[in-house]
C-alpha cells in the first residue's frame, strides 16, 4: 500500500514540480522584489513610488474592472433569464445562438475588432450616423476607458451567461409556474425567485471574469494606447522602458490584492449563506 | 396588433444584440478585404485581396509566425499531456493522499492575475538563457495549459470503469498492456478534448509570449499586435482572421456538448 502511494506521488510529481517552478516560485519572487530596493535592502520605496506615479491608474483599474464585472453580471442575468422564461421559442433559440459567439474569440482578436469598431471612424459611429442618431464628425470614438469596458463586457458576458443559464436550467420549474399563477411578471420571477437560487454560480463566474480582466494585457495596450490606462499596461511599460522591476512588482502586488479582495467578498458571501442555512 | 408590437420589441432587442456581437467582427472582415480606407469615408474606397497575398507569401513575417505558433502549440500539447496523463490518472483514481490540496495547487495559475507572474518568469528565464527561445515560450504556455489538462484528464480517468481493467488483468494481461489497451483508449476522448483546449490556449496566448518570447520568438498573436500598433490594419485583420478559424471551428465542434443540460451537471 505504501509502495502504491509512492508510485502515485511519483505520477503527480512532475506536474506539481512544473507548477511550483513556473508559478509558485515566480509568485514568491515577485512578492519579495516588490519589497526590495535595487541594492537588495528591504524597503517600502517601491510602493511610495508606485502610488505617486500610478495611484490614479490603480483607482482607474478598480473602477474599470468593477463596472465591467457588474455589467457582465446584469447582462448575463438578463440573457439567462430570457432563456428560461422567454415565452417565444423562436426568440429564445435566436438568443441562444447569438450570445455565445464572443466566448470562443481570443482576447487579442477581440481587442483588434474593437480597436476598429469603436474608433472615431469605426462601424459603431458610422452606423449611428447613418441611422441619423448622431453626427459622426462630432464624435471622438470610444478608444479609452470606455472601450476597455466595452471589450471586457463583450468578451466576459457570454462566459457568465453560460454558467448562469446552465444553473437556471437545472432549477425546479414548479416555483416558476406557481409564481406565474399568482400573477408575478417575468422580471419579478427572475429577480426574486430564480437569481437568489443561482447566486453561488453567478458569484463564481463573476470572480473568474474579474480575475481574467486583471490578467489581460492586450486589451488595455490596444484599446487605450495614449490615454490613462490600467496597471497591467503600466507593469509592461515599467519593465520594457525602465527595467524597473521594483515598481512593476509593487503594481503586481496591488493586482493580487485587488483580485484577492474580490475572492474574499465571494468567500464571505459563502460563509454568510452557510450561517443563515 | 399586440403580438406585432411584441415582435417589434423582441426584434429590436435581438437586432441591437446581433449588431453588438457581430458589428466588431464585421468591421474586422471589412479591414481584411479593404485596400484603401481612410477618414471620413464610412466604407473602404477599394476592395481586394492584395494584402492576403502579402500575408500568405512564403517569405512573409505572418507565415513565419504562423509556423512558430503551430510549433509552439504542438510542443505545448506534448509537454502538457506528458505531465497531465500520469498526474490525472493518480488524481482521478484517488491514489494520492491530499488530493484536494493538490488539485487546488494545480488551479493556482488560473486564479492569480498573471501579468506580474509572467514578467518575473521572463526575468528568471533571462538568467538561464531561456528568454527569447521556443523552449521558454513552450514552458510558459504549458504551465498555463496544465491546469485544464490535469483537471480534464483526472475526470476522464475517474470515468473509466475499473471492472474492465480487472477483467483484462484476470485474463492475464500485464499492467502495462492493460493500461495501453484498456485504460488509455477508454480515457482517450477526454484526453483529446484536453489536447484541443491546450492547443487553442497556446495558439491565442499573448501576455506570456510578450514577456518571455522577446525579441526572437514572434507568434501569430504577437505579430498581429505589432501590425495593429503600427497601423497596418489590413495585415492585423487578416492575421486575426487566421487566429479565429481554429476557435470558431472548435466552437461549432463543441456546440453539441455545450448544451445547458451538461452544464447543469457541472454547476
Amino acid at each position: 500500500m505504501a509502495q502504491r502511494r509512492t508510485i502515485a506521488l511519483l505520477l503527480v510529481a512532475p506536474a506539481l514540480a512544473m507548477v511550483l517552478a513556473l508559478f509558485v516560485y515566480p509568485l514568491g519572487y515577485s512578492l519579495v522584489s516588490a519589497f526590495t530596493a535595487k541594492d537588495g535592502q528591504p524597503t517600502f520605496a517601491n510602493f511610495t513610488k508606485t502610488f505617486d506615479l500610478y495611484g490614479t491608474d490603480i483607482v482607474f483599474t478598480v473602477v474599470i474592472v468593477a463596472i465591467s464585472t457588474a455589467l457582465s453580471g446584469v447582462l448575463a442575468a438578463a440573457i439567462g433569464g430570457y432563456l428560461v422564461l422567454g415565452a417565444h421559442p423562436a426568440a429564445v433559440a435566436m438568443l441562444k445562438w447569438l450570445y455565445r459567439w464572443p466566448l470562443f474569440i481570443p482576447f487579442i482578436v477581440a481587442a483588434q475588432c474593437m480597436r476598429t469598431f469603436l474608433a472615431k471612424n469605426g462601424m459603431l459611429n458610422n452606423t449611428l450616423d447613418a441611422l441619423g442618431l448622431v453626427n459622426a464628425a462630432s464624435l471622438s470614438g470610444l478608444l479609452d476607458w470606455r472601450g476597455i469596458i466595452v471589450t471586457f463586457v463583450w468578451k466576459e458576458t457570454p462566459f457568465v451567461a453560460l454558467l448562469v443559464s446552465g444553473a437556471l436550467a437545472s432549477l425546479d420549474r414548479a416555483a416558476i409556474e406557481a409564481a406565474r399563477n399568482l400573477g408575478a411578471g417575468g422580471l419579478r420571477i427572475l429577480v426574486e425567485i430564480l437569481l437568489p437560487q443561482v447566486a453561488g454560480v453567478m458569484a463564481v463566474g463573476l470572480v473568474l471574469a474579474f480575475v481574467t480582466m486583471l490578467s489581460v494585457l492586450s486589451v488595455p495596450l490596444m484599446i487605450s494606447g495614449g490615454s490613462r490606462t490600467m496597471i497591467t499596461a503600466d507593469m509592461a511599460f515599467r519593465v520594457n522602458s525602465y527595467s524597473d522591476y521594483g515598481v512593476a512588482n509593487a503594481l503586481g502586488f496591488v493586482s493580487y490584492l485587488i483580485a484577492g479582495s474580490a475572492a474574499w467578498l465571494y468567500l464571505r458571501r459563502i460563509v454568510a449563506s452557510e450561517a443563515t442555512r | 396588433m399586440k403580438a406585432a408590437l411584441g415582435w417589434l420589441w423582441r426584434g429590436s432587442v435581438l437586432g441591437v444584440l446581433a449588431f453588438a456581437i457581430f458589428g466588431p467582427l464585421a468591421n474586422l472582415l471589412l479591414w481584411a478585404v479593404a485596400i484603401q480606407w481612410y477618414f471620413p469615408y464610412k466604407l473602404p474606397l477599394t476592395y481586394g485581396f492584395r494584402y492576403w497575398g502579402e500575408v500568405f507569401k512564403p517569405t512573409s513575417d505572418a507565415f513565419a509566425s504562423l509556423a512558430t505558433s503551430i510549433v509552439i502549440a504542438v510542443f505545448t500539447v506534448a509537454v502538457c499531456l506528458l505531465l497531465a496523463v500520469p498526474a490525472g490518472y493518480a488524481l482521478g483514481r484517488r491514489l494520492v493522499p491530499g488530493r484536494g490540496l493538490l488539485m487546488l495547487i494545480m488551479l493556482l495559475p488560473q486564479a492569480f492575475p498573471s501579468v506580474a507572474i509572467y514578467l518575473n518568469i521572463a526575468r528568471l528565464f533571462y538568467m538561464v538563457g531561456l528568454n527569447g527561445t521556443i523552449a521558454g515560450v513552450v514552458l510558459v504556455h504549458a504551465v498555463h495549459g496544465l491546469v485544464i489538462a490535469v483537471w480534464i484528464a483526472a475526470a476522464a480517468f475517474a470515468a473509466v470503469d475499473v471492472e474492465l481493467e480487472l477483467a483484462a488483468r484476470n485474463m492475464g494481461a500485464t499492467g502495462l498492456r492493460t493500461a495501453l489497451t484498456v485504460t488509455l483508449p477508454l480515457a482517450a476522448p477526454g484526453l483529446i478534448a484536453a489536447a484541443i483546449f491546450v492547443f487553442l490556449e497556446s495558439l491565442d496566448e499573448f501576455t506570456g509570449t510578450y514577456f518571455v518570447g522577446v525579441p526572437d520568438v514572434t507568434t501569430l498573436p504577437l505579430m498581429m499586435f505589432n501590425a495593429s500598433l503600427a497601423g497596418n490594419y489590413q495585415i492585423a485583420a487578416i492575421t486575426a482572421l487566421i487566429l479565429l478559424v481554429p476557435s470558431i471551428a472548435f466552437m461549432l465542434l463543441v456546440e453539441r456538448f455545450l448544451n445547458t443540460e451538461m452544464l447543469a451537471k457541472i454547476g
